[in-house]
């Protein structure tokens, strides 16, 4: 196997004929053909040429992801082709360009195939003209519900009002009234009312997450979408059907009326509740997180993520968080102290460290860049290392069952071995008779594996980085607090090889400081290595130094990663 | 899963002609380009209502309605009453655009001599067959004939026809979904004492954003056809009802026996 990081998961596709369209007058050459919502190659359609004319048509049920219903009709655009003469030949205009027959219909932009010569037409009165009727019927019946609707902000509704809408209404009859608040799962409410029946959470709940559960039910206009009788909307990819369903119709529980979307500040991160690291954005403002959203990566999460993961940030602001750094006096009392002084402490104290008499207990939650340096300690002192998996049940779409971001990284860098854990034995004996004196954990309540509390009376020092307090954090000589990913930058490798960079959010709760700087402070204490004063040259000398990393660059992993070998 | 095959009455009429016949000879009944037979359904106000079989094109609309051996003539009028007259025809199922009585056409037909010339036809005298019927703006269709005579009100005729297209709908596209109720709505408040004179146009409007490639499937067409085309040829009478509402009601009288829109939702909601 090559060593060289590569972008793409899968060998390079063979290059795909081109061919010639015009979107609105502008000619441009668009692939013949084009992925669907398996990634399958199909005949490119209308509405992708536009895309890559970034030339807007407006949709509501069409979803890349997803296949295509066809069913709003929001995206109808005019047409033509080059005329054939009765010889099946083009015919040719006076000035030398082929006569181009427009269709007297029009055809819907998502599912209708390009053919070479065709002209798209998405700006026409005639165009505009369907579109706004299409609105004005989708608004009839919809509820004035916008300044009380979790949507607004980010409805597709309002938004093509703006460009399409009347400004005054001329429906006079009484509106259909449907189901309000409708308790369809135990993380899903759903407003019948405000749902324009696009189909997009009906197919992807069946279609993607597998799970038939809902459907409509009734005619016409009084078309209701609804759960199966008796069944509960509760498979883990529920809250998928919040972020694509384009009005608010479907809302989460979780966050609904909680916060007005464009208060929110969106930073590109990675979930870190199992080793396939979803591309998430978290949603911050003023330093509290209120929620997850998938990010588009074609190489790990789609479009998608679970609701076990979107759920899993309420420790973030929990009111335990460790935010002072402390440390032990001689009496045993744990007091306040600074991080100068307990990293010189610290420092002094593994300097003094015979070889061999110190070992890592890292998290496997933790960046590849906290690897590294620990790595870097645990060379200088001949230190035993390990992690501790934490194992789930996975399933066919995303969730991992390792359940841990950065498994992976600890291997590739030399933390763990592939069978994560099978040194935690290891160090309990040489604790135990008193090999070992100094012990380093990060982010791991030991005592509930291998080190139990008399174990870990035995040591000298025990120094302690984490995040909320536990057992091991009570016991701690050295307590350094730390961050969660969103208050920090760094990247994590899934398990698939795929390094993929998080970005900070918010800040962390009093002194907590990312572990990678403080790590990089102790490292040049006792290394006296010169250091790298930002997450960028760090990773990027980590990159040099790691061989499966080798040719990475923090710049080059973009927003969604690049895939190594591993 | 298993399909379902399911024939029309007309297409197994047709395959017993062919299987007597033979294709070649079944297609030399009829006209060209309009062979074999229609089975015509007749209803409506005419003596004889009922299934004819025909040659495609052999038939007028008006022999349809009046030769003995098929409608037999507008039914007789109650004791008293002067006779019927003919008010309106549906040619090709409710779908079909209406021809109103007295409508006349310019056809292209082909006259003896080959050459194509000009002829202007009476809507009764139509040919029977679906080239005709295309070339006067309506069609053959289901080969359903619906004859209104003048004791129809058709606005009444269009808002029944409205309902059953709202009722229909299957509901997957935006167009026919939102437009088929909303005009049969606006037709119910129309024969129940709350129309508007602006309503015609209202009515057309709404219709115009359906049909012409905007919907899935045929039914967009089939729900707007008739409001477009009633309107447009009987708008007097929807003017006339609509202003009728909007005098009654600025004189403070309410109908007795009118029910307000409101309730036209419990009447269709399933
Ligand atoms: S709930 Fe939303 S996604 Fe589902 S059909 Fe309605 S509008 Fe579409
Ligand atoms: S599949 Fe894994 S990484 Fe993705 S959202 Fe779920 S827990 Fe997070
Ligand atoms: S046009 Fe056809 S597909 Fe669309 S709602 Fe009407 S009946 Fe259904
Ligand atoms: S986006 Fe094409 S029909 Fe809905």
């Amino acid at each position: 196997m090559s060593n060289t990081a590569t972008t793409e998961t899968k060998p390079a596709a063979p290059a795909i004929e081109k061919i010639k369209v015009k979107v609105d007058g502008r000619e441009l050459e668009v692939p013949k053909l084009m992925p669907d919502w398996q990634g399958k190659l199909v005949p490119t359609t209308m509405i992708q040429a536009c895309e890559l004319a970034k030339t807007d048509v407006p949709h509501y049920c069409y979803h890349p992801k997803l296949p295509v219903a066809g069913n709003c009709r929001m995206c109808l655009v005019e047409f033509g082709t080059p005329a054939l003469g009765p010889d099946r030949k083009p015919v040719i205009n006076p000035d030398g360009t082929p006569k181009i027959a427009k269709s007297p219909r029009p055809a819907i932009a998502c599912a209708t195939p390009i053919s070479p010569g065709m002209e798209i037409y998405t700006q026409t009165p005639g165009v505009k003209q369907m579109r706004e009727g299409v609105l004005e019927f989708l608004l009839i019946n919809h509820p004035l519900d916008c300044p009380i609707c979790d949507q607004a902000g980010e409805c597709k509704l309002q938004e093509y009002s703006v460009d399409y809408g009347q400004s005054a209404s001329r429906f006079v009859e009484p509106k259909v009234h449907k189901p309000k608040a409708v308790d369809l799962g135990p993380r899903i409410v759903l407003d019948d009312e405000r749902c324009i029946l696009c189909t997009r959470c009906i197919r992807f709940t069946k279609d993607i997450a597998g799970d038939d559960a809902l459907g409509i039910v009734n005619r016409g206009s009084y078309n209701t979408l609804t759960a199966y009788p008796g069944k509960v909307f509760d498979n883990n990819y529920t809250l998928n059907t919040v972020d694509i369903c384009p009005v608010g119709a479907l809302t989460s529980k979780d966050f609904r009326f909680q916060m007005r979307v464009w208060f929110l500040k969106e930073t590109k991160s990675i979930c870190t509740s199992c080793a396939t690291g979803c591309n998430i954005i978290v949603g911050s403002r003023e330093e509290k997180v209120y929620r997850y959203t998938p990010r588009e990566n074609d190489a790990v999460n789609a479009c998608w993520m679970c609701d076990h993961g979107r759920l899993n940030y309420k420790w973030i602001g929990r009111a335990d968080r460790l935010a002072e750094v402390r440390r032990q006096t001689s009496e045993g009392r744990s007091e306040k102290t600074t991080w100068t002084v307990a990293l010189n402490e610290i420092a002094e104290k593994l300097k003094k460290a015979p070889h061999g008499s110190v070992a890592i207990v890292a998290s496997a939650r933790q960046t590849n860049e906290e690897f590294w340096l620990l790595k870097k300690l645990a060379d200088k002192f001949g230190a035993l290392t390990d992690s501790i998996g934490y194992f789930g049940e996975g399933d066919k779409l995303l969730l991992n069952v390792d359940r841990t971001p950065n498994r992976t990284g600890a291997r590739l860098i030399g933390i763990c071995q592939a069978n994560v854990g099978i040194k935690m034995m290891v160090i309990a004996d040489s604790i135990k008779v008193g090999k070992v004196k100094t012990l380093i954990v990060f982010g791991e309540d030991v005592t509930k594996s291998s080190l139990d509390a008399e174990l870990l009376g035995k040591l000298d020092t025990l120094i302690v980085s984490d995040i909320l307090p536990n057992e091991t954090t009570k016991r701690a000589h050295y307590l350094l607090p730390g961050c969660a990913h969103v208050e920090k930058r760094g990247t994590f490798t899934n398990i698939k090889g795929r390094v993929q960079k998080f970005m900070k959010a918010v800040e962390a709760p009093g002194d907590a400081r990312p572990e990678w700087e403080f790590l990089h402070d102790l490292v040049y204490n006792v290394t006296g290595q010169d250091g790298f004063l930002t997450i960028e040259g760090l990773f990027n000398e980590m990159a040099k130094d790691v061989p499966a990393f080798n040719g990475l660059t923090w710049a080059g992993l973009g927003d969604t990663g690049v895939t190594v070998p591993t | 899963m298993c399909p379902t095959i399911v024939n029309n009455v007309e297409t197994l009429c047709d395959v017993k002609h062919i299987v007597a016949l033979g294709g070649a000879e079944y297609a030399k009944l009829g006209t060209p380009n309009n062979t074999g037979t229609r089975i015509v359904s007749l209803s409506g106000h005419v003596k004889r209502p009922g299934y004819y079989e025909i040659e495609t094109g052999k038939v007028t609309i008006g022999q349809l309605i009046n030769d003995p051996a098929f409608g037999g003539g507008l039914r007789e009028p109650e004791p008293g009453r002067p006779p019927r007259k003919l008010k309106a025809v549906i040619p090709g199922g409710s779908s079909a655009k209406v021809f109103k009585a007295g409508e006349k056409f310019k056809l292209k037909r082909k006259g003896p001599d080959g050459q194509m010339v000009e002829q202007e036809m009476d809507m009764l005298d139509l040919p029977y067959d679906f080239d005709s019927l295309i070339a006067a703006g309506s069609m053959s269709g289901s080969s359903a004939i619906i004859v209104m005579d003048d004791s129809v009100d058709i606005v009444e005729a269009l808002a029944n026809i409205a309902e059953f297209y709202a009722h229909e709908s299957c509901g997957q596209c935006t167009p026919c979904r939102e437009g088929s109720l909303w005009m049969s709505k606006a037709l119910h408040r129309l024969t129940h004492g709350e129309g508007r004179a602006s309503d015609a146009d209202y009515l057309v409007k709404i219709a115009d954003n359906i049909p012409g490639g905007r919907t899935i499937c045929a039914f967009g067409e089939a729900c707007s056809w008739p409001v477009q085309s009633f309107v447009a040829k009987f708008k007097d009478e929807f003017i006339a009802k609509g202003k009728a509402d909007e005098e009654r009601r600025a004189q403070g009288k309410i109908d007795p026996d009118t029910t307000p829109s409101q309730q036209h939702e419990s009447a269709t909601a399933h």
